[in-house]
């Protein structure tokens, strides 16, 4: 069935050819400023009213997934950045949490504080850009660049950690690529400090705003039932009133130690899902702020004789275990120990669970690395959500469920 | 210590009293159990019964030149349930030439995608499925890309994409 003759389905005594005659198709992306990224949506209309919506991807397919099976753990890092241009850092943090599940590698106390700390920024500046969206497609210029600038901060604070703002590639198998240093942390409290008085003012912009309001309560409402039925995960979901969050139900790196609470809402349109991501933000600037004061010291990476993590140039010119360490690491027929296994690992990313199954032949490449990700089912969930609405509320309802094309793709 | 997901022990037990002796690992704390393709279905069924109501993922993996394996591709249902934050892996092994399984689709609508994809890069066909068509390549790609036999840098595909003038659009 190619899309340009695709039938849709309009339940109704008098469906069939003749009384879709007025029906209007909208095409709708891949290149429009308003799907943010490459995604397409081919649209029946009734006057204004959305009848049917026909999502349609792979316009940014780039077989991440046969790559991974082609480029070792610490190189494949680098992929997961391009995944998701929104908080790379979190996927940076779930791929490497999936290689050491499958390895069984234990981390350190500073690591998992360490990854802790820039998945929740991460999460911040996901949320900033998705509410920001919902924000400039309905109109609200002003709190898109409110958003923004504080984005800005958090690519600053990475750009002083590991060197890159955007695809920061931040995590190795067993530990991270940097410590953190005195100015980073001087410069997450500084953002900790600051960042409070600019979501006070996001939320006195919009929150409350009647234009707002209007456009986004009561549209694209998905019950509790069909938002588990349909696999939908992370505020999706939790607007829809699943309690369901991987750092508490299935607490990883330090998030067993640390104080936070789960965002949920019940209406499940997308009002819901805006006010789960501003106060998710909360939350996650609480747990950063936790995380940060109790930031464990000692060894980042796992200890040298686990030979997993690379060490550091001290070690290397100054022990004879570092020096072997650095020598099996880099030798192409040495390196990790890999079991013939395969094990999955998720984790609890911005935009839902963002999962790898990955499966070990014994070499250094996985040789199968598979991606869970939440925006491919989220964006199935489109149709079901715009049917019955306006052709304007199209992009309030994309935008709510954030969808970040090259994760859909891969 | 790593997390630990609640025991499955139970489950299993119903499982194997209602499908006979499966096939059950655990790695890393992950339960798997192995259930027969033609019973695919109707496993899913009932452990969508017994609270698995959340369908995580589907996926596949090839094991063409995979160690020891005895099937060419290995199904994956990652399970879970939002109330008792139990984990399940299904795992379904098909075989060439006729790589068929019934579709999820009836019991989880998240299917619908991801099974499309599975048909997508593997060719695995679902029955029942409805709307099986390709999900990220295009609709007239003949192959399907993540079996190990499609070499990493594609088939020339690329090259022989028919390049549209302006005046031919």
């Amino acid at each position: 069935m190619s899309i340009a003759t695709a039938t849709f389905d309009t339940t109704g005594p008098e469906a069939g050819a003749r009384s879709e005659d007025y029906l209007w198709t909208l095409n709708f992306g891949p290149q429009h400023p308003a799907t943010h990224t490459t995604l397409r949506l081919v649209l029946k209309l009734d006057g204004e009213r959305v009848v049917d919506a026909m999502p349609e991807m792979g316009y940014l397919h780039s077989g991440f997934e046969k790559i991974g099976e082609h480029l070792t753990f610490n190189q494949y890092v680098t992929v997961t950045d391009r995944m998701n241009y929104i908080s790379p850092m979190a996927n940076n943090v779930a791929w490497h949490h999936a290689i050491e599940t499958l390895l069984g590698i234990q981390l350190t106390p500073r690591c998992t504080y360490i990854r802790t700390i820039i998945a929740e920024l991460a999460r911040i500046s996901d949320h900033l850009l998705s509410n920001g969206a919902v924000g400039l497609d309905t109109g609200a210029f002003t709190f898109f660049l409110y958003g923004f600038y504080q984005r800005e901060v958090i690519y600053d604070i990475f750009e002083t950690l590991c060197g890159a703002r955007f695809t920061n590639s931040y995590t190795r198998v067993g530990g991270v690529s940097q410590d953190f240093t005195p100015l980073v942390i001087e410069k997450i409290r500084a953002f900790i400090r600051t960042f409070p008085k600019t979501l006070n003012d996001m939320e006195r912009l919009l929150t409350r705003n009647r234009i707002f309001v209007d456009r986004t309560k009561g549209v694209g409402v998905l019950t509790k039932e069909e938002a588990i039925n349909a696999s939908a995960t992370g505020p999706v979901a939790r607007a829809s009133g699943v309690t369901r969050d991987l750092r508490k139900d299935e607490p990883y790196l330090a998030y067993a130690d640390l104080d936070f609470q789960v965002c949920c809402a019940s209406a499940g349109d997308c009002y819901s899902r805006y006010l789960v991501r501003m106060q998710e933000m909360r939350e996650s600037l609480k747990l950063v702020a936790q995380a940060l004061e109790n930031l464990p010291a000692g060894d980042v990476n796992v200890s040298i004789d686990q030979r997993v993590a690379g060490p550091t140039k001290q070690q290397v010119y100054s022990s004879i275990e570092g020096t072997i360490s650095h020598f099996e690491l880099s030798m192409a027929n040495r390196g990790f120990e890999v079991p013939h296994e395969e094990s999955y690992a998720a984790i609890e990313a911005p935009n839902g669970e963002l999962g790898f199954y990955v499966v070990g032949d014994g070499s250094e490449n996985a040789y199968r690395a598979r991606c869970r990700p939440p925006s491919v089912l989220h964006f199935a969930l489109f149709p079901q959500l715009i049917r019955g609405h306006t052709l304007s509320d199209v992009v309030a309802v994309l935008g709510s469920l954030n969808i970040i094309a090259a994760e859909l793709d891969r | 210590m790593p997390f630990t997901p609640p025991p499955v022990d139970d489950v299993l037990a119903g499982l194997a009293d209602r499908f006979g002796t499966l096939d059950v690992s655990v790695y890393r704390g992950q339960t798997r159990v192995v259930v027969p393709a033609d019973m695919s279905f109707d496993a899913l069924a009932w452990l969508k019964e017994r609270g698995f109501d959340l369908l995580v993922d589907v996926t596949c993996v090839d094991y063409l030149e995979y160690q020891d394996a005895k099937h060419r591709y290995g199904l994956v249902y990652l399970l879970a349930s939002t109330a008792t934050n139990q984990r399940l892996t299904v795992r379904v092994f098909v075989d060439d030439p006729d790589p068929t399984v019934k579709s999820a689709v009836p019991l989880w609508a998240g299917a619908n995608w991801l099974e499309r994809e599975v048909w997508d890069l593997f060719g695995i066909r679902f029955t029942g499925h409805p709307d099986l068509r390709r999900l990220v390549m295009p609709e007239e790609f003949t192959a399907h890309p993540l079996r190990k036999d499609y070499p990493l840098q594609g088939r020339g595909e690329r090259h022989n994409f028919p390049v549209i003038t302006r005046d031919h659009s």
